[in-house]
């Protein structure tokens, strides 16, 4: 928690720095990812063209399949909506200091949860239903990775990989159920849940191609950036966050802080799972288990665990996705080359942290 | 909507990158037909499985006069598959889409169809009804038949009697190659037993070849497989010394010594007919399937352990097999669990609607279905 620690530098102000802290700092948590950002782009470009193709062609392909037209935007915004939420599902525990990677499995328990709960409300008005499967999905996200939490404070188990293992389950749970007791009979060759009736279903967002799912994302992370900068509870956190034994001794709750955001983080990756199956599968099948929890975790990273960076994060990632296909087509590029650029990108960031509070010089602040 | 403002340097580079430019450039005489048409798959294209038999038909057809195929891998079952869809129409212009995965189909294929009337869609998998949008529709191969000419050179090589099959997800049409192998090679000798490993998923290559271990340890000497990538299958099963019969595609070059045969499917057939009716602006077909007899499946050419006598067998019952309505299930059979699944008498030729639900594991299949 930089700011914590750095918190004491204002003493430095009588030395009268070329900008105020906290402009400063604002200034470079911009600067420094953008940079990052353009390294990692121009290091992919040489990628590119060791690979004998032209880089110029793979920018211009990005530009225009995940950003340049309407119909591009529009394909980077409906990719970009269930990474919001499960980019949360990281960048919450990780205000405690905590790195949550399991969000698939909250995803995939949300989607299923939300695809049983919503055909037994078949007879109530499809609002209702749609508000029951959200509550169902946020529930069984919330208990699963809230489990995580539980484990990790109670047992001292460590959460990064009690996450990842029990997504696992999650999904080998979800298989089972999908295949076995919860199968609709007419699904012969691809066994699913019941689909969802039409008024189940969530719609799109109107005069646009994107599903409502992008709006309550955006949400999300908007009401978890105000809940973190703006409350007593989001800052007893962060303090929890930076050194958990001095936020015990000052009389924190720290083990119900654990509880209350791993909750909340499987919550919002089960709201996803939620949205997945209203918004665009319309019943629950091994589809689910997409990986959408696990660029997630990468999208939390690359806005550094700052909930409302993950907006344009999740839109970055989602807009080389929409060309990823754009750029396969046109340059006879296999589907991995996304991946490496996204791979570059990811490193080009962590590094890049690694400049905090160095970037532009502030007075007080030696060598 | 608004439309991609294709500048046209930048589309001419591109191409230019596709190894198209011919295809792009060309001055197109004044009634010459002109097409494009998109494949998407949902693995990697070069997987020695599922989607590298649509990649080969794909393939096959690129040179075609006046046809440019676009491609995508690595797909989504999700709706990333509908923005793959719209962006090959919006931005290549695509008017003649082959989304090849079973799971594209509902909703995102039919949802896409309604939303594009002028575009055709044709999806693998034979799931299309009257119901659906009219520019779409399916096209599928009868496979368990040639598993069946498989399993019969596989009953003439095994030595212990126990063949291995490893398989993705106890469904109807698993289930139909599963049996059909095991009652290919009890043709040969009713005393052949398959075990089979599901491994729950289409790709698990870490279980996959657990699985070929597993069966090899049991005493299994021919394996099988149905899986979307047989690659890892094939090599750990040949690196153990047991014989391999192939699936989807041909996986000869990764075992050339044990791979004996295999059934594959040989799209080329579908996508040459849908591209030429196409191009020459007739009506496409809604439903189209076929088996060996239409040459929508093959069988690989045989490896070189192969004896004589499993030659001649396999290939008197496929000769029998090209002259149409072939049985391989019929009664009477038993499932593995002592109960009759088909009365004597009774048969059911490859088309039969009935085998399209197929629920069980006959007599000498070791395994279950759930």
């Amino acid at each position: 928690m930089s700011e914590i620690t750095q918190g004491s530098s204002f003493a430095g102000a009588a030395a009268r720095p070329l900008l105020g802290e906290a402009a400063r700092r604002r200034l470079e948590g911009v600067l420094i990812p953008v940079t990052a950002l353009l390294v990692g782009l121009l290091l992919f470009g040489l990628f590119i063209a060791l690979n004998g193709k032209s880089p110029e062609e793979f920018y211009y392909l990005v530009y225009r399949g995940g950003f340049g037209t309407w119909f591009s935007l529009q394909n980077t915004m409906t990719r970009a909506a269930p990474l919001l939420l499960t980019a949360l599902c990281v960048a919450l525990p990780a205000q405690l200091g905590l790195v949550v990677i399991g969000g698939e499995g909250a995803f995939v328990l949300g989607g299923l949860a939300a695809a049983v709960v919503g055909p037994l409300f078949g007879f109530a008005p499809g609002w209702v239903a749609i508000g029951l499967m959200a509550l169902a999905g946020i529930c069984a996200g919330g208990t699963w990775i809230g489990l995580v939490g539980a484990m990790r404070h109670y047992r001292g188990i460590n959460e990064t990989i009690s996450s990842l293992l029990m997504a696992y389950i999650a999904i080998a749970l979800m298989h089972h159920f999908v295949e076995g007791p919860l199968k609709d009979p007419a699904s012969l060759n691809k066994p699913s849940t019941v689909p969802l009736g039409p008024d189940m279903r969530v719609g799109e967002i109107p005069g646009m191609d994107v599903h409502w799912g992008f709006a309550v994302g955006i949400l999300a992370c908007l009401l978890a950036g105000f809940v973190l900068s703006r409350t007593t509870f989001g800052f007893s956190a962060r303090i929890a966050g930076g050194n958990a034994r001095a936020a015990a001794v000052q009389g924190l709750p720290v083990g119900r802080l654990i509880l209350a955001f791993t909750a909340a983080a499987g919550a919002a990756a089960g709201l996803a799972g939620m949205i997945q199956v209203a918004a665009v599968q319309g019943s629950a099948n091994a589809s689910l288990a997409a990986g959408y929890g696990y660029t997630g975790i990468l999208i939390a990273f690359l806005a550094r665990q700052n909930p409302v960076a993950i907006i344009p994060m999740a839109l970055l990632i989602g807009g080389i996705d929409a060309a990823g296909g754009f750029i396969q087509r046109r340059m006879d590029l296999p589907d991995a080359t996304v991946l490496v650029l996204q791979g570059i990108l990811f490193v080009a960031i962590l590094v890049s942290e690694t400049l905090s509070g160095r970037l532009l010089p502030s007075r007080n602040a030696k060598g | 909507m608004t439309m991609f403002p294709l500048n046209r340097r930048r589309f001419l580079m591109a191409g230019a990158a596709l190894g198209a430019a011919p295809l792009v450039m060309r001055s197109r005489p004044a009634f010459a037909a002109s097409l494009t048409a998109g494949f998407i798959y949902v693995g990697p294209r070069d997987d020695y499985g599922y989607n590298q038999a649509h990649a080969e038909g794909a393939a096959a057809i690129k040179d075609m006069e006046g046809l440019t195929v676009v491609e995508e891998e690595n797909v989504a079952e999700s709706d990333a598959v509908v923005k793959t869809m719209e962006s090959m129409i919006q931005l290549d212009g695509a008017e003649l889409l082959f989304p090849t995965s079973f799971g594209y189909y509902n909703p995102f294929v039919v949802d896409t169809a309604k939303n594009y009337p002028d575009v055709q869609f044709r999806h693998c998998g034979g799931l299309w009804t009257d119901k659906d949008p009219k520019n779409a529709g399916s096209y599928f191969g009868y496979i368990g038949t040639a598993q069946y000419i498989c399993g019969i050179i596989a009953g003439h090589m095994t030595k212990s009697k126990k063949l291995g099959f490893v398989a993705a997800k106890p469904i109807p049409q698993v289930l139909m190659n599963i049996n059909a192998y095991t009652l290919g090679a009890k043709s040969v000798d009713p005393s052949i037993q398959t075990q089979v490993i599901f491994t729950g998923d289409w790709a698990m290559p870490v279980k996959e070849a657990e699985a070929v271990n597993a069966l090899v340890d049991q005493g299994a000497d021919v394996l099988t497989c149905h899986v979307d990538s047989p690659k890892v299958f094939v090599q750990t099963a040949a690196g153990r010394g047991a014989y391999v019969t192939g699936y989807h595609t041909s996986q000869a070059p990764l075992a050339p010594e044990k791979y004996l045969t295999g059934a594959e499917w040989h799209w080329e057939t579908v996508y040459k007919m849908f591209a030429e009716k196409a191009l020459a602006g007739e009506e496409l077909p809604n439903f189209v399937r076929g088996g060996l007899a239409e040459d929508f499946v093959k069988i690989s050419d045989y490896g070189p352990a192969v004896t004589e006598e499993a030659r001649k067998q396999a290939d008197s019952v496929k000769a029998e097999v090209m002259k149409g309505g072939f049985a391989v299930i019929k009664g009477p059979l038993k499932d593995n669990k002592g109960n009759e699944v088909v009365a004597a008498g009774k048969e059911y030729p490859e088309t039969a609607i009935e085998l399209e639900k197929m629920d069980y594991l006959i007599e000498g299949v070791i395994g279950s279905t759930s």
